[in-house]
């Protein structure tokens, strides 16, 4: 898909809680001798999926300068919204201060939920109907106590703002696909706490047939090839996924290098890609071209290609995405059960 | 219906919307409807900056109910960059940590729901500045 009239994102910016737990820490309660990553973020007894998209879209409008009052859109992806029923984007409006004579909804699909947002606000800034909007991909996301995603489901997010290329935008959004398919390889009923999955579908047919399928789609459409990009992000449930699908796909480790944070801070879910792209924004130079591809189970994936301009430079998130990084600290399995509100008070 | 309450109010604890004396400058913290505290001036909102520092706290072990899983958390004195003086919670601090004179900055957090099924109620905390 290509936009009518080009646009590109003015302004970005990402967040992620303070606290992190090991791997091991989670491994010694529960008996596991291999874990898929090193730690993950989990959030503060005071802090969900909105309050975080809340910092993000915070940092974004500060360090680029966006016009408050033209923000048209605020679309919000994610799979762990503090209310089922109620938009976390109005919250979002009125505690940023943002016009309320805007479109606003929270979106859901699975880990792609933030990148659809993209599309969507891409859509209606590039036909007119609005001049700014804003993208937000973020997610708390619970893994049931024992089960293979306990390792991995963290918390964190980043908000993109869109508006037309002619504005000045950071980066332009050169082309994007989008790829979509009926697979059940992870989902939550409504009402459930925790989602459930079918471990061996997690992988092939879901993982790496969209994700590789859409980058594909994206190559044959538009005349791309790895090489054409300085850097790449791929969506991160652990550390092997996005090193392979980027092998796979012809990139390599140098170039998916500064957006591959999942070892760290685990899968932020609909926060996950646009952490990445934050990261890789944090470090990229006028120039640049870089690809993104998502995946959401359920499932689908959607590729992009974003060409860095000179405003990189002023535009920049304040604070980087790595002054969180460096200000985590590491909790056992105790204050993780008591913060991710598993006691009974 | 303590909700309907807490929804008037919300516009000034999510984004630090105070006060300010037109004639002698004086900001406050929650807005003070009326005149000037000082001179008895008028007064007009005013968006305060996000930024201070810590002049004193207090840590409470014994925490209201609505506030049973914050415990025990740190209520902040603090100072903002224009002068404006005000009390709130600390965020992403623990009780070792806290200093007197530390840089702050304001946040938007939960400040505490009712029940699993009531409202949740947001915001603005006070954490040690990121940059
Ligand atoms: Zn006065």
């Amino acid at each position: 898909m290509k936009a009518k009239n080009k646009v590109g994102i003015y302004g970005y910016g990402a967040y992620i809680p303070r606290y992190i737990i090991e791997n091991s820490s989670i491994a010694q309660v529960w008996g596991k001798l291999s874990t898929p990553i090193k730690s993950k973020t989990f959030p503060s007894y005071d802090e969900d999926s909105l309050t975080i998209a809340y910092e993000a879209c915070r940092i974004a409008i500060e360090s680029s300068g966006a016009p408050k009052d033209r923000v048209g859109a605020i679309y919000v992806g994610s799979e762990s919204k503090p209310y089922a029923v109620k938009p976390s984007g109005t919250v979002l409006i009125d505690a940023l201060g943002l016009s309320r004579r805007t479109l606003s909804a929270d979106f859901e699909f699975a880990c792609k939920a933030g990148t659809e947002a993209i599309q969507a606000i891409s859509g209606l800034v590039s036909s007119g109907m609005i001049d700014f909007g804003i993208a937000v991909g973020t997610d708390t996301s619970q893994g049931r106590p024992g089960d293979e995603l306990e390792y991995t489901a963290a918390a964190g997010g980043a908000a993109v703002i869109i508006s037309r290329a002619s504005e000045g935008v950071l980066a332009e959004i050169e082309a994007s696909t989008s790829y979509v398919s009926d697979t059940p390889d992870f989902w939550r009923r409504s009402g459930e706490k925790y989602p459930r999955h079918l471990y061996r579908f997690t992988g092939e047919p879901a993982y790496f047939h969209h994700i590789t399928t859409s980058v594909k789609m994206f190559f044959e459409e538009y005349g791309f090839s790895p090489k054409d990009f300085t850097y790449a992000i791929f969506h991160q449930p652990n550390s092997k996924f996005p090193q392979r699908v980027a092998r796979m796909l012809g990139f390599t480790i140098d170039q998916i290098k500064p957006g591959l944070l999942s070892p760290i801070i685990g899968n932020t879910y609909s926060g996950a890609t646009l952490v990445g792209l934050a990261a890789t924004l944090d470090v990229a130079k006028p120039g640049d071209r870089i690809l993104l591809a998502s995946f959401g189970s359920g499932a689908g994936s959607d590729t992009f290609s974003f060409l860095v301009t000179d405003l990189i430079e002023e535009r920049r998130a304040k604070p980087p995405l790595r002054a969180f990084l460096e200000r985590v600290v590491t909790k056992d399995y105790s204050t993780y059960v008591r913060y991710r509100g598993k006691l009974m008070l | 219906m303590p909700e309907i309450t807490e929804w008037r109010d919300r516009i000034w604890r999510y984004r630090l919307i105070g006060t300010k004396c037109k004639s002698c400058g004086s900001t406050y913290y929650p807005p003070r409807n009326g005149k000037c505290f000082r001179c008895g001036g008028e007064t007009e909102e005013v968006e305060l900056p996000r930024r201070g520092k810590l002049l004193s706290y207090t840590i409470v072990y014994q925490a209201p109910t609505l506030y049973k899983h914050s415990s025990p958390y740190i209520v902040g004195y603090i100072e903002l960059s224009n002068g404006t003086r005000l009390f709130a919670m600390l965020t992403d601090i623990e009780p070792g940590e806290v200093r007197v004179g530390m840089e702050l900055e304001a946040t938007l957090r939960r400040l505490y729901t009712y029940g699993d099924s009531g409202h949740i109620v947001y915001g603005v905390k006070f954490r040690p500045v990121v940059e």
